[in-house]
């Protein structure tokens, strides 16, 4: 692998300088001042780019190539929406500054929430999450605090399916919620006898990925959204797969009084390698007057935020509005889909699914073989019985296609499972490719089990020992 | 109008036709059909990539850039070297997902590494991870890590930014956590009343430092008195400041966190910004979000993979003690890339010329009539009580195209200078307040 960038290092070396100071010297008691420079590299501007180029060849983005990574959404991320957002009327303007100069800002956002809420079937967005966790406790601490105003204080507990994002139970606890699990059903959907079974007045809310994690629309999604009103609970909506169904379907229309989304996935701003992400929610009117501080609400005599006059509110989630350029990225995408555009992203992203599901069914066994929405999840259990190898064998070996592997290992509830999500932005031919390698692949976990073992052989590292880097952890460089 | 789909309608049809459906709508059959919407989204049809940047330059060209801006609390102006705009803009690094295959993805993991060296660097600390979603939410998040079962206090000077105060309240207003305010002379901690605060029930004391007022703490002298009692010391900070201020692990904090926009993010009306979280080793199990380790490939090469997973929600699920999944982790390389482009010597410039430059700044406002409101020491803000009123300055600098400090009341004004203010700009606002007093 790459020198460090530390490694680079020559006494005195470096990039940028600033000008001379035109002011006088300032002297500061002794006491505050660092006494030694930090030790931070000291490189040239053509060491820097040499080294990030290094890296960035080291880096796999959906620029590269294929990557079918179930829940995540990796379609293709327009390079209109990078443009917008580098302009300089969005990126120079500090969040402190009055209204009466920022309204070409306010009327995007505003436009922006309008969207959400028309593609969801909601009433009201906040714009104010940073990613789609984040979203989750906000909406955990809207649907505590709606039932806190009604005095209705004994619901202590939040349902969730075994087949969840583990970021659901987590942001639950966040919200000093308990966790209830409920299981899977045979076709993947709600258990909605167990679901009975759970449900009194302790429950808070039900939090639901629809379509779920194994790509599979819930067919009782209406009934489970009676039975958990019925008993005073609200419906969560996990947005994550909200790619399968817009234009189509509207979470707010099966019931549901909070949803967040992923920008990041379903309105293609890009993963970061990891992030920005940006997590709005949206609500039902009854939950508007909890919407937290820094949300951008249109009175009579213009817009304002959300705060301290607003006394029902959950408070603040973040600083400021939000991952704003995330958003701008994510406007430029709605304005140039369109009704029409959106509408056709959903239905070929399921299209797409269905096409590999088809060709694949046969090689490996599909957990839930029943039409699926935008992704669809096999095992791999028979090979790895036969053969020895495993869903992350099969995934190590694909790296040597130029194609980044599926999810592995989740949903939980199947074992050896591939999740595969190709996106609607993928082309017969790529996903063609990739249906023709997993099959060979299989076969060659018959004939030479030794050969996909060995894998990856093309990739700047072979297998990366996990359990080394966590049993003795080296977390930054060690200077000499 | 542009949908960005690969397949053509031909392709489209001969798929569907192999899966036996005529039609895009016939995949929805197995969904409840009253759940289909009849009608088309109330939203426009699809526009042209030439219509939609027309749109979008349009709404960009009503929002109001300044020449000079005077304005931070939290978020400021700085000098963004072009190497790193254009570097981190490349697309192998914008638009991959996480690195959880970390075969494929050694330069975001090798990024990640390096970014937390650099960190702990500044900060002088052990451990960082690798990026949270703003300094609020960093400081927020750092409360579980200090918190204990018999210790549920934590004490917040009044110094500290609101906003920020506010997010820790909000994260935990369900989990049996009080937060509890300490009062503030000449604009820095009251030691006297820390002093009476300060018991066995406290898990941590939280500073911010310089603080909200720009003042310097006597971060020491915090860290002795927290730690007689059995408190954790967390220090807020500006890591621009950290290249001429002495690092919080020298002064004895346990926990160093803050937001790093400073370090080459634009201010982009708020974010995406930069949350840090850093701390002595001990405290690395309690670090939420994600970690880059180094280790070893099978051939025992050197490789990087994210690691101590065994903290995180998708194994812990409810017992996690943070939700966090994505993370700013495009904005932690730009950081990286910024540290490295202006170095150890260039980092400890941009913050000594802020410096300079506010107290050049603030001696001329004296010089007009506005007082001092804070005694204490500052760095590269300070509070300033003037003879006019805030919003009369703010309309008198706004007409030479300055964003003028932050109001905090009708004649108190929170004023930022970073090192790309020019002497020239701020005798010019001299001047014009001048005439306006006069």
């Amino acid at each position: 692998m790459s020198q460090l960038i530390f490694e680079r290092s020559v006494p005195f070396r470096r990039a940028v300088r600033f000008d001379a100071c035109d002011v006088p010297e300032v002297g500061l008691d002794e006491k505050y001042v660092r006494q030694s420079k930090a030790r931070l590299p000291e490189v040239s501007e053509v060491d820097i780019v040499r080294h990030y180029m290094e890296l960035s060849r080291y880096s796999f983005g959906v620029d590269n190539g294929f990557y079918p990574l179930g829940s995540c959404t990796m379609k293709y991320n327009p390079k209109l929406n990078e443009f917008t957002a580098s302009l300089e009327g969005f990126t120079s303007i500090h969040p402190d500054q009055s209204l009466s100069t920022v309204s070409g800002t306010l009327e995007l956002m505003d436009n922006l929430s309008i969207s959400l809420s028309e593609i969801t079937g909601m009433d009201a967005f906040t714009l104010q999450p940073a990613a789609g966790a984040h979203g989750e406790f906000t909406g955990l601490l809207l649907i505590r605090a709606y039932h806190n105003a009604r005095n209705d204080n004994k619901r202590t507990k939040v349902i969730v399916p075994d087949s969840s994002h583990g970021t659901n139970p987590a942001s639950a606890s966040m919200a000093g919620y308990t966790v209830v699990s409920v299981p899977s059903n045979e076709m993947g959907g709600v258990d909605v006898e167990a679901l009975k079974a759970v449900l009194n007045d302790e429950i808070a809310a039900l939090m639901l990925t629809n379509p779920n994690t194994l790509g599979l629309f819930d067919p009782n999604i209406c009934e489970i959204s009676k039975l958990v009103h019925d008993i005073g609970g609200l419906l969560y909506y996990d947005g994550a797969n909200l790619n399968a169904i817009m234009g189509t379907a509207r979470p707010g229309d099966m019931g549901f009084d909070v949803v967040h989304l992923n920008l990041h996935k379903t309105f293609s701003t890009p993963h970061g390698g990891g992030g920005p992400g940006s997590g709005p929610v949206g609500v039902k009117s009854c939950l508007v007057p909890y919407l937290p501080h820094g949300t951008l609400i249109k009175e009579t005599y213009g817009y304002r935020y959300i705060d301290e006059r607003d006394t029902l509110s959950i408070g603040r989630m973040r600083s400021y509005y939000g991952n704003f350029l995330v958003n701008v990225r994510a406007y430029t995408y709605i304005l140039s889909l369109g009704s029409d555009g959106l509408k056709a992203a959903s239905q070929n992203a399921v299209l797409n699914a269905n096409y590999m599901m088809n060709a694949l069914k046969d090689t490996f066994p599909v957990a839930y073989p029943q039409t699926c929405m935008h992704e669809f999840v096999v095992s791999l259990a028979d090979l790895k019985k036969e053969t020895g190898i495993s869903a992350k064998d099969i995934c190590k070996a694909l790296l040597d296609y130029q194609m980044h592997p599926p999810t592995m290992y989740f949903p939980l509830i199947v074992h050896e499972a591939l999740m595969i999500e190709p996106t609607e932005t993928e082309s017969k031919e790529s996903m063609d490719y990739f249906i023709q390698v997993l099959k060979d692949l299989k076969q060659l976990a018959y004939d030479d089990p030794q050969k996909i073992l060995n894998a990856p052989y093309t990739t700047p590292v072979k297998r990366v020992d996990d359990v080394q880097a966590a049993r003795n952890p080296i977390l930054k460089f060690q200077h000499k | 109008m542009a949908d960005y789909l690969s397949n053509t309608a031909n392709q489209q049809e001969v798929m569907l036709k192999e899966l036996g459906f005529k039609s895009l709508e016939d995949l929805y059959s197995n969904l409840p059909q009253d759940l289909i919407l009849q009608r088309p989204l109330n939203l426009e049809l699809g526009q042209s990539e030439f219509k939609v940047l027309d749109t979008l330059k349009e709404l960009a060209s009503k929002n109001k850039v300044y020449k000079t801006i005077l304005r931070g609390a939290g978020v400021e102006h700085h000098y963004i070297p072009s190497v790193v705009k254009q570097l981190s803009n490349r697309e192998e690094f914008v638009s991959a997902y996480t690195p959880y295959q970390s075969e494929l993805s050694q330069g975001i993991l090798q990024s990640i590494f390096e970014y937390q060296s650099s960190m702990c660097e500044i900060t002088g600390m052990d451990v960082c991870n690798a990026s949270v979603y703003d300094g609020a939410t960093a400081a927020a998040e750092a409360i579980q890590m200090v918190i204990e079962k018999n210790k549920r206090k934590i004490l917040v000077p009044k110094n500290i930014h609101p906003q920020v105060v506010h997010v820790m309240k909000t994260y935990t207003q369900w989990l049996n956590i009080e937060i509890v305010d300490v009062e503030c002379k000449e604009g820095i901690v009251d030691i006297d009343d820390l002093k009476s605060k300060l018991n066995d029930q406290c898990a941590a004391l939280f500073i911010q430092h310089p603080n909200y007022f720009g003042c310097l703490e006597d971060v020491q002298d915090l860290a002795q008195l927290t730690h007689s009692s059995g408190a954790k010391l967390v220090q807020y900070t500006n890591p621009m400041t950290l290249g001429y201020l002495k690092s919080p692990r020298a002064n004895g904090v346990d926990v160093a966190i803050g937001e790093a926009q400073p370090l080459g993010i634009s201010m982009s009306y708020g974010g995406p910004f930069l949350g840090f979280m850093s701390a002595s080793a001990d405290l690395v199990r309690r670090l939420p979000g994600r970690i880059a380790g180094q280790t070893v490939d099978e051939n025992g090469k050197r490789a990087f993979a994210l690691t101590l997973q065994a903290r995180e929600q998708h194994i812990r699920r409810e017992k996690a003690s943070s939700s966090i999944c994505s993370n700013q982790a495009l904005m932690a390389l730009t950081a990286s890339m910024y540290l490295a482009s202006v170095g150890p010597s260039g980092l400890k410039e941009v913050a000594e010329y802020s410096m300079r430059k506010a107290h050049y700044f603030a001696n001329e406002l004296v010089k007009l009539g506005f007082k001092l409101k804070y005694n204490s020491p500052f760095f590269h803000e300070f509070v300033t009580v003037g003879p006019i009123e805030n919003s009369v300055i703010e309309r008198t600098l706004d007409e030479i195209n300055v964003l003028s400090g932050l109001g905090l009341s009708s004649h108190e004004t929170l004023w930022c200078c970073t090192e790309t203010t020019k002497k020239e700009d701020i005798d010019r606002v001299i001047s014009r307040l001048k005439e306006v007093l006069s």
